[in-house]
């Protein structure tokens, strides 16, 4: 008997190292395959775009042909056949449903596996006292489902998907898209300006703190299909949100792009907290398909004290390519960068922040922690810059990593640039592995290896796990043993 | 070599070697139920490595032998196996663990015990009330309990972090590996309480130690002299006082 239940466990962890690996049969409707003007007119036209909108992307295609794909970071993959990649792939049943009744019911049981409540009761039955968390539902290119908008609506918060706000609210979209990651900030920023289908708004009006979590659970599901979607999250005046994002798909041999943009923006005394549990399929033990994520995010602190926070826990993707930043205009305005990633197998993660002071007395705080096992390869890339106006300005970064096996590498690359004699920058990193002495007090007290690798994995990330909001913080940690499964010993 | 009572822990020509270096040459040792043994010998003589080796730490060899708790052979389970089984070892050097709490260590410490042995998990709030009760037998503030693992913990800090790590996982079988060096006089009659608290009927514990000074709070059923990887000598608590006097070389 307990030989059979071994060998379960065993068939369970060989299996289900990623749980999210399984894919959803649903009928959809695909946009030619590869990309050129036709293309982009093809996905304006399914959104339904203004004029604006589409001379907007064409515009962007234009510079992207113009441009080169950046070779800097220290990941290495193929090369990437961008007329291999459907650009527009839509469930056909969820064109702008009314209510969950519409969406194919194959996809709500792939939400449901994913426990994502989309349906607001099973939310309000679950937990007494467990807070409200609104969620926008991406599948593949569209939002099918965005719940709490009408309780959002009362108090003035706007929250629907990014298409739907160009038709509801073009004088916002308008006027922010594109303001922070302008279209030709980078080569994988300018390819989505051009292909975007869809993603997540929100707006904040000035003095409300608004009354939950908000969050988007982005699921890419088709075949030899890239996600390519934009955030738009704008703060005004004394305002306040929490904002989550997630991310699954299935185990597929071949890679697929996720090219996404976020852009946010914080005016005085307003504070958005961004957190994010990224958990794209990392591909197999052998390095064999995965997500590769290249992923543009920067946020605009526009006005005096605000506060952008970015909290990020990056456990999937093949590749990650992901520099979330903060542009420090405004007086006192705080920047913060809480990061951890694992990288596992044949993972490779080159992430970091920019931290760009501009106002005077503004600060950042950037910790990192990187952890890195079988193969990986982990990378810390990160800028603070101080310009010559911003007087008094005050940075602090720590960057530690963590090493569990013999063959991954973990690189730490800090530019710093200080144009003003006034600031403070202070800059620490670490290197080190869990010791023997380590491993064994957690054994002799009884932990199997697995649970004292988590567990001491887990300590090494508190200070970056204890800025996740509660309800997430829980899934996050299991997130972080799961993805070292196996990786010791 | 016991006394009246069932055996315990059972030591049977126990061989074991670091690298080329041989350290334990035979070492033979019973311990029955509600008996305190105390293990004295120099530097060097292989009284820490005895510990090691019953708790099943990587790096040592061994070439023979044979070790049970409660007749189960020990040399077959894992180190986690081991602790399963109720053998408790009290490090001499207590190990930090940075960013785990004291209270999460020790309640996932002590669910995975449970889980070893087919029991229930305790639950969030009769943990924190068991162990708020052991932190104050061990006169330990409650802040204690918050700060991660041993970090920034003084010598006799981190001691008594041991004692309260005994007295919540409750083992059958403690060894402590010098838990007496490093203590002033008070913290040392404070790890003593700790101790004389857990031995029981149906406990058994192993003392290693180089002084006589923690057996006049403790009072052991036997005393063992450990020199060069072997037992020379063992006797009642008189022993331990003829060493203070006499010193290693003639009492052996």
């Amino acid at each position: 008997m307990a030989a059979s239940v071994e060998t379960r466990e065993q068939v369970r962890q060989a299996t289900e190292e990623y749980r999210f690996g399984f894919s959803t049969d649903v009928e959809s409707e695909f946009a030619p395959l590869g990309l050129n003007e036709e293309v982009i007119r093809f996905i304006s036209a399914k959104k339904n775009d203004p004029k604006w909108l589409l001379d907007w992307r064409l515009k962007a295609y234009g510079i992207w042909l113009e441009q080169e794909e950046p070779t800097w970071a220290l990941v290495e993959y193929p090369e990437i056949d961008y007329q291999g990649i459907y650009y527009y792939a839509a469930p056909k049943s969820v064109e702008g449903p009314d209510s969950l009744d519409e969406i194919d019911p194959e996809i709500l049981r792939t939400y449901e596996k994913l426990g994502i409540p989309l349906r607001e009761q099973e939310v309000l039955a679950g937990v007494k006292g467990a807070p409200k968390i609104a969620v926008d539902a991406v599948f593949d290119s569209v939002s099918v489902a965005t719940t709490f908008r009408k309780e959002l609506e009362s108090a003035g918060v706007i929250f629907m998907p990014i298409s739907e706000a160009v038709q509801a609210h073009p004088e916002l979209v308008r006027k922010y898209l594109g303001s922070v990651v302008p279209m030709r900030d980078n080569f994988f920023a300018t390819l989505n300006a051009a292909v975007f289908s869809d993603g997540t708004f929100v707006y904040i009006p000035k003095g409300v703190r608004c009354p939950m979590e908000l969050s988007t659970y982005f699921r890419i599901n088709a075949q030899n299909t890239g996600q390519f979607e934009r955030t738009l999250i704008i703060a005004e005046e004394g305002s306040y949100v929490s904002y989550l994002e997630g991310c699954t798909a299935p185990m597929r041999d071949e890679n697929q792009l996720h090219a996404a943009v976020v852009e946010l923006i914080v005016m005085d005394d307003a504070e958005i907290k961004y957190s994010t549990v990224q958990n794209w399929y990392p591909g197999d033990k052998n390095g064999k398909g995965g997500i590769y994520n290249f992923v543009t995010k920067r946020g605009l602190c526009q006005g005096r004290n605000s506060k952008i926070s970015w909290t990020q826990v990056e456990t999937g993707s093949a590749i990650t390519w992901k520099y979330p930043s903060c542009v420090l205009k405004g007086e006192n305005s705080v920047g913060e960068f809480y990061s951890v990633a694992v990288t596992n197998n044949f993972q490779q993660a080159d992430t970091g922040t920019k931290m760009i002071h501009i106002g005077k007395g503004s600060r950042s705080t950037i910790i990192s922690k990187g952890i890195s096992t079988g193969h990986s390869s982990n990378s810390y890339r990160g800028l603070v810059r101080v310009l010559a106006g911003a007087d008094n300005v005050r940075n602090f970064t720590q960057c530690d990593s963590l090493l569990l096996s013999d063959q991954c590498s973990a690189n730490t690359v800090p530019y710093i640039e200080v144009s003003n004699p006034t600031a403070q920058i202070e800059h620490e990193a670490t290197t080190s592995r869990i010791s023997d002495d380590q491993l064994f007090y957690c054994l002799q007290r009884g932990l199997s290896e697995e649970d004292a690798v988590a567990l001491i994995v887990n300590g090494f990330c508190r200070e970056v796990m204890k800025q996740l909001p509660m309800e997430f913080a829980v899934e996050a940690q299991k997130l972080l043993g799961i993805s070292l499964e196996g990786s010791v010993g | 070599m016991s006394g009246n009572n069932k055996a315990m822990l059972v030591v049977k020509g126990l061989h074991a070697r670091v690298g080329d270096v041989e350290i334990l040459k035979g070492i033979d040792l019973e311990i029955g139920a509600g008996e305190t043994h105390a293990i004295m010998g120099p530097n060097g003589a292989g009284k820490s490595t005895l510990a090691n080796v019953l708790c099943g730490r990587p790096g040592y060899e061994i070439t023979a032998g044979e070790v049970s708790l409660n007749g189960k052979d020990l040399l077959a389970l894992a180190p986690h196996e081991r602790a399963g089984e109720g053998l408790f070892l009290g490090f001499q050097y207590p190990v930090e663990i940075p960013g785990v709490s004291n209270m999460n260590f020790l309640r996932t410490a002590l669910n995975s015990l449970k889980k070893y042995r087919g029991e229930e998990e305790m639950d969030a709030a009769s943990f924190l009330k068991m162990l708020r009760a052991a932190a104050a037998d061990l006169k330990m503030a409650p802040e204690m309990l918050k700060r991660a693992v041993n970090q920034d913990f003084s010598g006799g800090e981190k001691k008594r972090n041991e004692m309260l790590q005994m007295a919540v996982l409750d083992p059958i079988m403690a060894v402590l590996d010098e838990t007496d060096s490093g203590l002033d006089i008070d913290a040392l009659k404070i790890v003593a309480d700790g101790i004389n608290a857990f031995r029981g009927p149906e406990k058994a514990v192993l003392l290693i130690t180089h002084y006589q000074r923690l057996l006049d709070y403790v009072v052991p059923d036997q005393v063992h002299v450990m020199i060069d990887g072997r037992i020379v000598r063992s006797g009642d608590k008189e022993l331990a006082k003829e060493l203070e006097e006499k010193g290693y070389a003639e009492v052996a």
